[in-house]
C-alpha cells in the first residue's frame, strides 16, 4: 500500500467531487428512483399514484408475456455468448500460431469492433432481407421460405447472428491475449511428450485459459442482457408477435412506448438484481488477479 | 558477411547446401502444417469482411437494381450520387432524416466528449483517492466502484426524468454527462498509479512541488499509455451509444449517426432507400475503424486492461 501521501485539507474532496456528483445524480438518484416507482401503481391517466407493495412485481411475474420474454432472452443470451466465444477462441487459437501474415489477420479480426451494434444489425439486415439481401434471397431460392418479418425462429436467428458477429472481435482479443501469455515451453514440453495438436490444446491451453473464459463468460453474458438492445430494436423492434422481445428490450417497451412506469420500473428491479448478480462474479474474478498479479 | 561465399575456406571443406527437393519438402511440410490456421482464419476475414462489402457494392449501385433482387458483387456507377445524397443532402424523397454530415458530427461530438470527459473525471478522482488520506477515501472508491453494477439500460426512465428535469434533452451536455460517469477509467488510473513508485511523490516533495504540480509535471506525463489505451476504448464506446441517445434526442438536429441510420431503415419494408442506407452505414463505420487500426496496439491495451 502507499505510504507518500500528499497533506491537503480540501484538494482530495475537489477531485473526487465531480465524480461523485454525476454519480449521484445520474446512477445512484436513478436508481432508488427507479426502486422507489416500482412499489408504486399509477391509475391510466396518471392522474393519482398510491403505494402497491409488491403488486407490480407481483403482475410482472404473473405475466405471461414475461415469461415470454425470459424464455427469449435465455434462449438468446445462451446463443449469443456460446457462439462469440467460441467463434472468438477458434479465430485467436488460430491467430496464435507462428503463421506467415499473421499480424493482417489479427487486425482484420480486430477491426470489427469498430462496427456499432447498430450498425452491424444494418448491415445483417440488408443481406437477410427476404426479397433484397444477398443471403435472404439465396435462402428463399433454395426453398427455406426465409422470412424473418413474419418468422419469429428466423428473425431470433437474424438477431442472434448479428449480435455474435458484432461480438466475435471482442472476444478475440482477449482470447489471443490469454493464449499469448501462456509460456510456449508448457506446449513443447507436451510436444517432447508425445501429445498432438488437439491434446495439448484440450489439456494445456484451456485450462490455463479458465480465467478469461470464466471472465469472458460474465461479459458476454452482460453483453447478450443489456447491450443488444440496439441490435434488437434496428432489426426486429421485438417482433414479429414478441419473438424476439427480450428482458431489457420489454423494459424499453413497457416504460417508453406503453408508458407504464410501475411495472416498467418493477422489471428495472428484476434486472438490477441480474446486474448486481453477475457483476459481483465479474468481481471476484478481479479480486483473484489482484491476488495473484 | 555479405561476401562469404568468396572468401578461401580453410579446411577446403565446400559448404554443401541441403538438396533442393529437401528444402521443399520441408517448406511443404511447414505450410501443411499451419494451414489449417490459415483457412480459418480467412474463413473468418470473409466473415467480417463479406457483409461489409456487400454494402458497398450496393452503396455504389442505383436503387432499382437493389429492390429488383439483381445486384451483382461487383460495385456499380452510382457510388457520387449515393454517397452525395447521403452525406450532404440527407433527406431524399424516400428518406426523413438529417444528412449523414450532420448526425457523424454529432456523434464525433459525443464520442469525444464521453471519452475526454471520462478520462479527465477518472484521472482526478483516482489521483484523489490514491495519493491522498483523507477522512471519506473508502466510501468515495466504493461509490465510484459500485456503478459497475448499474448499467443505464436498467433505469432508463428514471435518468431520462433526471435529464428532463435538468433540461439537458436535445442537448449535447445531455447526450454526454450521464455517460461520463463509469468505475472502469477509474479503476484503470487507480491500479496504474499504485505502481508508481513512492520515491517518485518523495523526490517531488522534495523538489518543493505541490500536489497539482505533480499531476500535472510527473504523473501525466507517464500515464500517457494508459490515457491512449483508454482513449480508443471509450471513444468506440462513445460511437456506438445507441439507447441513451435514442432517448435524451427527440430533435433530428441532434441525432447520432447510428441512430440516425436505423430510423432511415425504418420498418425496413417499402420506400428504403438500399443504397443511400448502406453508403450512411459505411461512412458512420470509418471514423471508429481509423481511430482502432491506428492505434491497435493501444486498443488492445485499453481493453484488456480496463475489463480486468
Amino acid at each position: 500500500m502507499r505510504r507518500s501521501f500528499f497533506r491537503a485539507p480540501f484538494l482530495p474532496y475537489l477531485l473526487v467531487a465531480p465524480q461523485l456528483l454525476l454519480t449521484l445524480v445520474f446512477f445512484y438518484g436513478p436508481a432508488l428512483q427507479g426502486i422507489y416507482q416500482s412499489f408504486l401503481i399509477q391509475d391510466p391517466f396518471g392522474l393519482r399514484t398510491s403505494f402497491a407493495g409488491l403488486a407490480n412485481f407481483a403482475s410482472v411475474l404473473g405475466d405471461p408475456l414475461y415469461g415470454n420474454a425470459v424464455r427469449v432472452t435465455v434462449v438468446f443470451s445462451g446463443a449469443v455468448v456460446a457462439g462469440a466465444m467460441l467463434l472468438g477462441l477458434i479465430l485467436a487459437a488460430a491467430a496464435a500460431q507462428p503463421l506467415r501474415g499473421v499480424q493482417v489477420y489479427r487486425t482484420l479480426l480486430v477491426w470489427p469492433y469498430a462496427v456499432a451494434p447498430a450498425v452491424a444489425a444494418a448491415l445483417w439486415l440488408f443481406l437477410a432481407h427476404p426479397s433484397v439481401g444477398i443471403v435472404g434471397r439465396a435462402l428463399v431460392r433454395w426453398g427455406v421460405g426465409w422470412d424473418y418479418t413474419l418468422n419469429g425462429t428466423h428473425a431470433l436467428l437474424l438477431v442472434v447472428v448479428a449480435s455474435v458477429w458484432s461480438r466475435v472481435a471482442y472476444n478475440f482479443v482477449f482470447f489471443l491475449a490469454g493464449l499469448q501469455s501462456i509460456p510456449s515451453s508448457l506446449h513443447e514440453a507436451a510436444q517432447v511428450d508425445g501429445a498432438t495438436w488437439f491434446q495439448s490444446f484440450r489439456r494445456v491451453t484451456l485450462p490455463l485459459l479458465a480465467p478469461t473464459t470464466f471472465f469472458l463468460l460474465v461479459v458476454n453474458a452482460l453483453y447478450a442482457l443489456f447491450d443488444t438492445f440496439a441490435v434488437i430494436h434496428a432489426l426486429t423492434k421485438g417482433g414479429p408477435g414478441k419473438a424476439t422481445e427480450t428482458l431489457i428490450y420489454k423494459v424499453y417497451v413497457d416504460g417508453v412506448v406503453n408508458l407504464n412506469l410501475g411495472s416498467s420500473s418493477a422489471q428495472s428491479v428484476i434486472l438490477l438484481v441480474l446486474a448486481v448478480v453477475l457483476t459481483s462474479f465479474q468481481f471476484r474474478f478481479l479480486e483473484r488477479r489482484v491476488h495473484y498479479a | 558477411m555479405r561476401d562469404f561465399g568468396r572468401t578461401p575456406n580453410p579446411t577446403g571443406a565446400v559448404a554443401v547446401p541441403p538438396p533442393l527437393a529437401d528444402t521443399l519438402r520441408w517448406r511443404v511440410r511447414r505450410g501443411l502444417r499451419f494451414l489449417p490456421a490459415h483457412l480459418v482464419l480467412l474463413a473468418g476475414v470473409a466473415l467480417f469482411v463479406f457483409p461489409v462489402y456487400v454494402a458497398f457494392v450496393a452503396s455504389t449501385a442505383d436503387l432499382p437494381e437493389v429492390t429488383s433482387g439483381t445486384l451483382r458483387l461487383v460495385p456499380g456507377s452510382h457510388a457520387a450520387e449515393n454517397y452525395w445524397k447521403a452525406f450532404v443532402a440527407g433527406t431524399g424523397e424516400r428518406i426523413r432524416g438529417i444528412p449523414v454530415a450532420r448526425a457523424m458530427l454529432n456523434s464525433l461530438v459525443v464520442a469525444l466528449g464521453i471519452a475526454l470527459g471520462k478520462i479527465a473525471l477518472s484521472l482526478l478522482s483516482a489521483y484523489g483517492i490514491v495519493f491522498f488520506d483523507f477522512r471519506w477515501r473508502a466510501p468515495a472508491f466504493w461509490l465510484i466502484f459500485l456503478t459497475l453494477m448499474l448499467p443505464v439500460e436498467v433505469r432508463i426512465i428514471p435518468t431520462y426524468k433526471v435529464a428532463s428535469d435538468l433540461g439537458l434533452v436535445n442537448t449535447y451536455t445531455g447526450l454526454i454527462l450521464p455517460l461520463t460517469v463509469s468505475a472502469t477509467g477509474t479503476l484503470l488510473f487507480r491500479q496504474f498509479f499504485l505502481t508508481v513508485p513512492d520515491e517518485l511523490v518523495n523526490a517531488a516533495k522534495i523538489d518543493g512541488a505541490g500536489p497539482l504540480r505533480f499531476l500535472w509535471s510527473v504523473l501525466l506525463p507517464v500515464s500517457r499509455t494508459t490515457v491512449a489505451a483508454l482513449f480508443v476504448v471509450l471513444f468506440i464506446y462513445g460511437w456506438s451509444q445507441y439507447l441513451w441517445p435514442l432517448l435524451v434526442t427527440t430533435s433530428l438536429e441532434k441525432e447520432v449517426v447510428v441512430v440516425a441510420i436505423t430510423k432511415m431503415i425504418g420498418t425496413g419494408e417499402a420506400l428504403v432507400d438500399w443504397p443511400v442506407i448502406m453508403a450512411s452505414a459505411l461512412l458512420a463505420l470509418l471514423p471508429p475503424t481509423v481511430v482502432i487500426v491506428a492505434m491497435q496496439r493501444w486498443f488492445v491495451q485499453g481493453l484488456t486492461e480496463t475489463e480486468k
